[in-house]
């Protein structure tokens, strides 16, 4: 079963943010983006300082099926990327809310978390993609 | 809804994602394309490819007409249940498929793709136009491939004894006949194993024994890695209408032996003639990353061509490609997302009986 974790804001592009306490936020894509996805073979993290807008390209997650853009779901800095994701890009399929996170930003804004979905409201935008 | 094998069930049962294949409803796996891979490297998977074609041929003028149809001469055939791999060509030496012969008592067995079934059935008939020969079509056959170095043995303890001894004495690249099976040393993924064509109860008997013994299915997504990590050709991908088997790695298949009048042949005789300018070659990755179908491949600033088939090898864990690109092109580089990374060209194989084949420099 695809999980959806309750903590967290998520774009319709299928990543995650998570805020954390010191208001910095981690992004990762959700269970029900891996599970389309596939076996990840290899990802592309975006740079570090890389300062980047809301929708625009920070990386790249291939599986075995397709390359796909993974797009920041708010605007910010970049200040960490998951360099396990280099050696072991399948943690992305095994633990895609804790350990296969993608990158940390800094955000222009907290506030512009609240532009994207809660749990329930991604659920139901899961559904309604699946038909 | 897509046709379904005798399998379908079973592989739903079994947790498989199912996908179009070809007018198919067909499993692209089981929960990880990667696992199922590793598996048939390691030890052994069992895989449904019960959507491809076989038909029987029989009649006195048959082996001429396979000689007048097929790229490949079945001349080469001498023992009974012998297999050969052709290309099947148009007037213009295009590749209309590529498919499996066997010589089967008075007659031969083919096995084409499913993809492009209807237009080989068309070809196929139009073409028996003068040879004393029948085509018959075996939609009620099954084929159930068991590949991987254990393959042989999980098989053999599954299946009556008098099966297990007929095993164990096929040599590769030979099948042969116990009841309604046909039982063939073959395959599409560079290991041991075995292709077995039978009816679809006794695939679906055989299926769950298999199962039942271990042996885990595999789908039609690590049988494509499988495939091209052996170095295999996929028609549709790697080579088509718009190709000949000279541009495609497949000139040892033709055999121009002597003055056999094959369809194509008069087209690769030009070609050899003019210079074959184009051949499809082994690309490794030398950066991380992946390669996929489409990607142009340059030499310095000139594109010479572009990936037929790409994928992340999970054997060799890189990326690996066939490429059909200018004769003698080197310093290649291919372009992914807008950034050029070095590829070496290598021989095939990528990969034998589990391990790398070839060296980089």
């Amino acid at each position: 079963m695809v999980e959806f974790s309750g903590d967290l804001h998520y774009a319709k592009s299928h990543e995650w943010v998570r805020i954390e306490d010191d208001g910095s936020v981690t992004v990762g894509i959700s269970d029900h983006a891996q599970e389309a996805l596939g076996d990840v073979v290899f990802v592309e993290l975006p740079e570090l300082q890389m300062v980047i807008a809301a929708g625009d390209e920070a990386g790249v997650v291939e599986s075995v099926k397709a390359a796909s853009d993974i797009y920041a779901p708010i605007s910010g800095t970049v200040i960490a990327v998951n360099e396990l994701l280099d050696d072991a890009p399948e943690t992305v399929n095994t633990s895609p809310y804790i350990d296969g996170w993608f990158f940390k930003l800094q955000p222009d804004n907290l506030g512009d978390v609240q532009n994207l979905m809660d749990v329930n409201a991604y659920e139901t935008f899961c559904e309604n993609e699946e038909h | 809804m897509g046709q379904r094998t005798p399998i379908y069930t079973l592989h739903v049962d079994a947790g498989a994602k199912m996908v179009d294949f070809g007018g198919w409803d067909m499993p692209i796996h089981y929960g990880s394309q990667l696992e199922e891979h590793h598996m048939v490297r390691q030890d052994v998977g069992i895989c449904d490819v019960s959507h491809m074609t076989v038909i029987d041929l029989r009649g006195p003028q048959a082996k001429a007409y396979l000689q007048h149809l097929l790229a490949n001469d079945v001349e080469r055939l001498e023992v009974p249940g012998k297999a050969l791999y052709s290309a099947m060509l148009n007037e213009t030496g295009g590749v209309l498929d590529d498919l499996i012969v066997y010589l089967d008592g008075d007659g031969y067995r083919i096995v084409v793709n499913c993809a492009t079934r209807e237009k080989d059935l068309a070809w196929m008939s139009q073409q028996t136009s003068g040879f004393d020969c029948q085509l018959h079509e075996r939609p009620e056959l099954a084929i159930l491939a068991i590949q991987g170095p254990n393959a042989l043995a999980k098989v053999s303890a599954v299946v009556s004894p008098e099966r297990a001894d007929l095993i164990a004495k096929l040599k590769p690249f030979i099948g042969a006949w116990s009841g309604e099976w046909f039982i063939a040393r073959t395959g599409y993924t560079g290991e041991k194993g075995v292709e077995i064509i039978l009816p679809g109860t006794d695939a679906q008997n055989l299926w769950q024994a298999l199962v039942a013994s271990g042996v885990r299915p595999v789908g039609l997504g690590a049988r494509d890695t499988l495939r091209l990590e052996a170095g295999m050709n996929l028609y549709g991908s790697d080579m088509d209408e718009s190709v000949t088997p000279l541009e495609s790695n497949m000139a040892v298949t033709v055999s121009f032996e002597g003055d056999r009048e094959f369809l194509g042949r008069a087209r690769l005789e030009a070609q050899l003639g003019e210079g074959v300018e184009r051949e499809l070659v082994g690309l490794v990755l030398l950066e991380r990353g992946v390669l996929r179908a489409h990607y142009p491949i340059f030499s310095g600033d000139q594109q010479v061509g572009e990936i037929t088939s790409g994928a992340f090898s999970p054997t060799l864990e890189h990326g690996i490609g066939l490429a059909r690109i200018t004769v003698g092109a080197d310093n290649l580089t291919v372009e992914i997302r807008n950034k050029r990374l070095p590829v070496q060209r290598v021989k095939l194989p990528f990969v034998r009986n589990g391990k790398q084949v070839y060296q980089l420099v």
